[in-house]
């Protein structure tokens, strides 16, 4: 089976609000985004991220720009304030889950970032 | 058409001094916003107020505002609005007051105040008010006793009203970061705070949404920012709002950085939760109907935020004392430096029990190894690697005793332990974070232009 990161169909932004987090995935197309609207689950991300003991993930769709977001509660170990990680508020997180690999689509040229900005 | 440009020129307390000169200079604005305040910033605000009763309000402030002087000689039109009152607005307000006589710049001072509810605690519990948390549903009188500050996040009417009675400044304390802007174009436009303008103050609210963090929304961690981004010279954001909420997100020409569609898609998506429903105390968002496109270079266009209601409370964010921590760093390096720097955490951890020491919470990171990035499977063993250990204790002493464990694995630790130059790292006070929520009737926004 042959994988690709996330990456290579999509970008994305992580914030933080108190304990939880919130991981936006943009899509680069709309193919993308109905592909990972079908693969990209919060079940998906609460195993990539078992490790930071999420108690439970949610996941919103923004189809408006081809956004899926994801919050993740209690992902940030107290947060801001209390956390004694060095990335308290979660920076790494969609860089992280932007390295998930995935199992190639069929119709990935179709999914990647076209021309520069 | 009337169109009104509003800048961001700071995303928080720490962010760039240079950054509100520029854009002010080169930005053609109307309004100049200034965002000092994060979650726990009203902390660290609350202590030095409760040291000196003048301070308690972001200094930085004060600084940009004697380097705004001459720009704000050669645009007398420009009005600035910003939360950096902090604690203590009116003190702000003073000072700022005192720069421009001696600056010789006439302009009103308006103070935006109410936020602060550490006063009326009491009254307010007694009255039934229960500032439960937000997220763990754990009752206030777990921490009555050690909170330290308390504030509402105001919305935009008061900054209206401010900007209405004539203020050429508002200095706000506490107050949703979208406000900034809101506040500003609801006056400007003409928008009451009512069922009729709630669509318009959404589409508003999007566009406070997006520069409140600054260069965030222009190039500022794009995930497809490089070198040629130019981020050395990233230009600060600009909305340019009509009065039906349609607006362009840019940046002053000649500036590095990036706005498109990738970008300002990040920031829309930043720290939101559900799309939906973007709280705020003026309505309640709904961003899944907005719509970008990339109308010239860095240059994105941007409609369709719409209203999801408008809620009847204030979040509450509240802090409370929850003891002491610090952390401490050194470099392994050589063959097996992962191994030996988690050798080295245990080992100083160890040292300390003997001697009688432990921690309520403690941490050792190896930074370089993959421990910072969740899942993340580094292909080799690095060379070297960031020994990083952190502790929390409600005993002071303890964690001070910490911070001198660091300095003896320079001689008594593993081979290519290196990197401590810096010193015994420093002991903080934790404030911990308590959100909730508070009807909006118990609070009341008050606005006061200074002379």
């Amino acid at each position: 089976m042959k994988t690709v990161p996330l990456s290579t169909i999509a970008h994305g932004r992580s914030g933080d609000k108190g304990n939880h987090a919130n991981i936006a995935i943009i899509a680069y197309t709309e193919t993308g985004y109905q592909h990972l609207r079908h693969s990209l689950t919060a079940e998906v991300v609460k195993l990539y991220f078992v490790e930071w003991n999420s108690t439970r993930v949610e996941r919103f769709e923004a189809a408006n720009v081809l956004g899926l977001n994801f919050m993740l509660y209690d992902v940030l170990a107290g947060g801001a304030s209390r956390s004694l990680r060095i990335d308290t508020q979660g920076k790494t997180l969609a860089s992280a889950l932007l390295e998930m690999h995935i199992e190639a689509p069929d119709r990935i040229e179709e999914m990647r970032r076209s021309g520069a900005s | 058409m009337k169109r009104v440009r509003i800048g961001n020129g700071c995303g928080f307390w720490g962010d760039s001094l240079d950054a509100p000169i520029r854009l002010a200079q080169a930005g053609r604005l109307d309004v100049l916003t200034l965002e000092y305040l994060a979650e726990l910033t009203m902390s660290i605000l609350a202590l030095q107020k409760a040291k000196d009763p003048a301070a308690g309000f972001a200094t930085d402030f004060l600084d940009v505002l004697q380097r705004l002087a001459p720009i704000l000689h050669e645009q007398p039109k420009l009005k600035i609005v910003t939360n950096a009152g902090g604690m203590n607005p009116r003190a702000c307000a003073v000072k700022a007051n005192e720069i421009l006589a001696v600056t010789k710049l006439q302009r009103w001072i308006a103070v935006v105040s109410g936020d602060d509810l550490l006063p009326n605690l009491r009254a307010l519990l007694a009255a039934g008010h229960r500032l439960t948390n937000l997220d763990t549903g754990e009752p206030f009188e777990s921490v009555k006793d050690r909170v330290v500050s308390a504030n509402a996040y105001l919305g935009a009417a008061p900054i209206a009203e401010a900007l209405a009675a004539g203020a050429d400044i508002v200095v706000t304390g506490r107050v949703a970061d979208a406000s900034l802007t809101v506040g500003p174009l609801a006056h400007v436009f003409g928008w009451q705070f009512d069922a009729a303008h709630l669509d318009r103050l959404a589409a508003a609210t999007v566009a406070g949404h997006l520069i409140e963090c600054g260069a965030q929304a222009t190039g500022g961690l794009w995930i497809n920012a490089n070198e040629k981004t130019h981020l050395e010279n990233v230009g600060y954001p600009i909305v340019e709002v009509e009065a039906d909420g349609r607006f362009t997100l840019s940046k002053p020409e000649n500036t590095g950085g990036a706005v498109n569609v990738e970008t300002v898609a990040e920031q829309l998506l930043y720290e939101v939760a559900d799309p939906a429903k973007y709280f705020t105390p003026d309505v309640t968002a709904n961003f899944t109907t907005v719509q970008l496109e990339q109308a010239s270079q860095d240059v994105v266009a941007v409609r369709g935020g719409t209203s999801n209601g408008v809620t009847d409370t204030y979040k509450v964010s509240a802090a409370y004392r929850d003891g002491y921590m610090a952390a401490g760093m050194l470099v392994l390096s050589g063959p097996n430096a992962v191994q030996k720097a988690r050798w080295s955490g245990k080992v100083l951890l160890e040292r300390l029990a003997a001697a009688g020491i432990t921690f309520e919470h403690s941490r050792v990171e190896a930074l370089g190894a993959g421990d910072v990035v969740p899942s993340s499977h580094p292909a080799c063993d690095p060379p070297e690697v960031v020994l990083r250990v952190a502790v929390k204790d409600s005993k002071r002493a303890a964690v001070e005793r910490f911070t001198k464990e660091f300095a003896p694995l320079v001689t008594s630790g593993f081979a290519g332990t290196t990197g401590y130059t810096t010193g015994r790292p420093p002991v903080r006070e934790v404030f911990a974070y308590w959100p909730s929520l508070i009807a909006k009737s118990a609070v009341v926004p008050h606005v006061e232009v200074i002379a």
